[in-house]
């Protein structure tokens, strides 16, 4: 019995680079995320313009490309507040807390192959490490604490519940997030992101493991508080949520930092499911150099804008869900399904590295099913039983409520009281005459 | 002599007096928290006192008074064509329906005949106005629940019809067109056909509008349940309006108690009502009463068109004093009830005048339909409520 072989785990082409070369990488990835959250406000405003039926920014620069400047600017030159009752140093540190671990995930992004940097070979990409996935996950956790912090430093309840639920909202929604990722991980057999790229080499995990994928999308929404999960921030309910006592730059770095950490998830779902930089099907079918040189950067920078797109459409289309909403869905929903998924990827690779003969296969499937088939007759069952349950209970109290209205601890005024017995009343109580038989007569006489 | 001091508070007052918030605020470990005066949910300066528990609402209060203006005093120093002015300001936006109530009640004091063209028009108006008013909270209901796209939507369509409103009366939200008597002037050659055609495209519209969010599965999901309103606190608090046909109460003052046309379109006029009461109920309530209104203001249109032509409005005396006595005018506004108790002692103007405005009484109910609820429900019912700031405090 042979070992399947995974894709091989090949880092020795990083942290080779010279210092001139990691100074303009660095440079680069900050570089193309404020240039990417530039164009991603701009964009956003244009397209929900064109999705409200109205043009967005188009005054500032062609077609308005240079809005995001100008506002940039504005808030740059806007008055600092610092409320009275805020924790200061705490207040003052929350936004870089939030805006730091944000870039940081980008340095494993990996946007192309080996190229040649002045005469120099080396990997479009800052580097890589045997956990790179993980630094992600880990920088997105770190995140957290400047919302949390923010909220708990303004001294206000709208920026206390709105850091309380982004917190709760990002945990939770990691957890199914890192699930997803398992899938990948047992499939590429690496966490290095520049070898789960490699292994995407002739199909995406986007089509192989596409539960994975989609519960990805979901939780990258949730993840980055955008509609409709951006309950930390809310409007309707808790102003700004946990920004609400921000002003000035501090606010712009939270604003930065949500952006950021958008593209993050972006360049995430590229890397992991799209098929990283490589170029899609057709064209690199008929056009065999497309995955050389420079031109991945193109392909990654292309998936990169529609998964950002995805997220503009989802924010002209949908209300926001409610917070145990939320949390329902991401606990009892996206978890339990990621975990029966990695049960069956799992599965499939063991028996795939065992070799498995057609009847194995068979019997596994078959059983799965079966297994599929009595688990749903049970959940069917107990939820009848647990609907008939309500049903009598719910009878129970009509019918003690009705013997005595006041058993329920809810004070019940009076129906019949003079001041309720009023014409109103009287119009809802008395007989309706037809309409249409009054209106002939009207226009008969 | 021994003096002591006594503070004493009524009502919402009393919980915020200094000894008050000691014994029973302090007692607690509930959070309080304020919406409003200045909330973006709150349409204005309605204020809510939320106590909570965690997230949910122990107890609720709304506050009201921030923008009490006075109208009904003021209402006393007015002749009755300066009363119009101020009348149509409470609710500002159904400026017509509430000059409608105003002159409707003078004409009765006067026993006034209105010339039919006025009240075909009269009515063709109203209903233009309360779509007005009902695609405004279509738009904003779902912008509270996070949904930016179709307060656009319904935007669009409030633009068309308050073209044909501007081109009528000259004013887009105070149209000052009601006058004793009638309207202030005839209708503009050719306008019927320009408020034929907006009706059709805002009907065309209203299809968008309710594609994109009525069947939308989160705006179901945070409205289907919630904030429930039974038939007996309907009944207790004076709720009118689409939120009381939501919760099954069938009552429409322009079937039940005929006033200008609507006695003669009675096969067009649909009483639109839903039975569940909840926050979904409401919302689908007011969509389907923007088609009712349309499908009247197009009946009215039939009928002015057929109409002679005529005056369309009375000869005024210089000084207009309505007879010694007292009415009440109730109209079915956009909102709900809206009546005017109008005393005269013979004089030009009102001894008293009483305005009961329809979002008053619908607001009072949230004290008893908000706790229990979550924070985020707190959004759903209150925005469902359709309430209008102005009309609250008059």
């Amino acid at each position: 019995m042979s070992t399947h072989v995974l894709a091989a785990e090949d880092l020795s082409g990083f942290g080779t680079d010279p210092w001139w070369l990691i100074v303009i990488k660095v440079l680069f990835i900050f570089v193309f995320l404020v240039l990417s959250v530039l164009l991603t406000m701009w964009a956003e405003r244009r397209i929900l313009g064109r999705m409200q039926l109205r043009l967005g920014p188009n005054r500032h620069g062609p077609f308005g490309l240079l809005q995001g400047l100008a506002d940039g600017l504005k808030l740059g030159v806007k008055e600092d507040l610092v409320p009275k009752n805020v924790d200061k140093w705490v207040y003052i540190l929350a936004p870089a807390a939030a805006s730091a671990p944000a870039f940081i995930s980008f340095a494993i992004m990996p946007f192309g192959p080996q190229v040649s940097i002045f005469g120099h070979q080396t990997h479009l990409q800052l580097t890589d490490l045997p956990v790179a996935v993980l630094l992600v996950l880990a920088m997105a956790s770190m995140g957290v604490y400047g919302f949390v912090l923010a909220g708990w430093a303004s001294g206000s309840p709208f920026a206390l519940l709105g850091g309380l639920r982004s917190s709760a909202q990002v945990i939770s929604y990691e957890i199914a997030m890192a699930l997803t990722f398992v899938a990948v991980f047992l499939y590429a057999g690496t966490l290095s992101t520049s070898g789960i790229v490699d292994a995407q080499e002739r199909l995406w995990f986007a089509v192989v493991l596409i539960p994975s994928f989609l519960i990805y999308m979901v939780t990258m929404v949730g993840e980055t508080n955008r509609i409709p999960f951006d309950l930390p921030e809310g409007e309707g309910e808790l102003v700004g949520g946990y920004h609400t006592e921000y002003s000035s730059m501090k606010f712009a770095m939270f604003f930065l930092a949500e952006y950021v950490n958008m593209s993050t998830v972006c360049g995430l779902s590229v890397t992991l499911f799209l098929g990283g930089w490589r170029a899609p099907a057709p064209i690199s079918t008929i056009w065999p150099d497309a995955n050389t040189g420079w031109w991945p950067m193109l392909w990654f920078i292309a998936k990169f804008a529609m998964v950002m797109f995805i997220f503009i459409w989802l924010r002209a289309a949908m209300p926001r869900v409610r917070y145990d909403q939320l949390m329902k869905l991401g606990w009892k929903v996206l978890i339990p399904v990621s975990i029966v998924w990695i049960i069956v990827v799992a599965t499939m690779r063991a028996l795939r590295n065992a070799e498995a003969t057609t009847t194995t296969w068979l019997v596994v499937v078959g059983a799965g099913l079966a297994a599929a088939l009595v688990a749903l007759y049970l959940w069917d069952r107990a939820a009848e039983k647990r609907r008939e349950a309500k049903e009598t209970a719910k009878e129970q109290e009509f019918a003690t409520l009705k013997a005595k209205p006041t058993a329920g601890g809810f004070p019940v005024p009076p129906l019949r009281a003079a001041h309720y017995g009023s014409a109103v009343r009287d119009a809802l109580e008395a007989p309706r005459p037809e309409r249409g038989t009054s209106a002939k007569e009207v226009t008969g006489a | 002599m021994d003096i002591s001091e006594r503070t004493v508070g009524v009502g919402a007052g009393a919980a915020q007096t200094g000894d008050a918030v000691s014994a029973k605020d302090m007692a607690t470990e509930d959070m309080v928290l304020n919406i409003g005066p200045q909330h973006p949910s709150t349409h204005g300066v309605l204020r809510l006192r939320l106590r909570l528990d965690g997230e949910q609402i122990v107890s609720a209060e709304p506050i009201v008074g921030y923008m009490h203006r006075g109208a009904e005093k003021l209402f006393e120093v007015r002749d009755y064509r300066q009363i119009v002015v101020l009348a149509n300001r409470h609710d500002w936006l159904s400026a017509f329906a509430n000059e409608l109530g105003v002159v409707l009640a003078v004409e009765r004091m006067l026993g006034m005949e209105v010339p039919e063209r006025a009240t075909w028009a009269r009515t063709l108006l109203a209903e233009l106005n309360r779509v007005l008013n009902h695609l405004m909270f279509l738009g904003s209901y779902p912008l509270e629940m996070g949904a930016i796209t179709p307060i656009f939507y319904a935007f669009t369509e409030r633009e068309y019809l308050q073209a044909v409103m501007e081109e009528v009366s000259g004013g887009r939200m105070h149209y000052m067109f009601n006058r004793v008597g009638g309207l202030k002037e005839e209708l503009p050659a050719g306008w019927t056909g320009r408020a034929r055609a907006t009706v059709a495209e805002v009907r065309h519209g209203m299809v968008r509008v309710e594609e994109i969010i009525h069947g939308n599965e989160i705006f179901r999901a945070r409205t289907r349940g919630v904030g429930v309103l039974t038939r007996e606190q309907i009944l207790q608090y004076g709720v009118s309006g689409p939120i009381a046909r939501a919760s099954g109460v069938d009552f429409d003052l322009r079937r039940d108690e005929p006033y200008l046309a609507y006695g003669e379109l009675g096969d067009v006029l649909r009483v639109v009502t839903r039975t569940e009461g909840d926050c979904h109920a409401r919302f689908s309530c007011l969509l389907d009463q923007v088609a009712v209104s349309l499908n009247l203001a197009d009946a009215c249109l039939d009928r002015l068109e057929a109409l002679p032509p005529g005056p369309i409005n009375q000869r005024l005396p210089k000084v207009l004093k309505a007879p010694e006595g007292h009415v009440y005018q109730w109209t079915e506004n956009p909102l709900g009830l809206n009546g005017y108790f109008l005393v005269s002692r013979g004089e030009k103007t009102p001894w008293r005048m009483k305005l009961r405005s329809a979002s008053f009484n619908n607001v009072q109910v949230l004290k008893e339909l908000l706790p229990g609820n979550l924070v985020a429900d707190m959004i759903a019912i209150l925005g469902s409520m359709f309430f209008v700031v102005g009309d609250i405090d008059k």
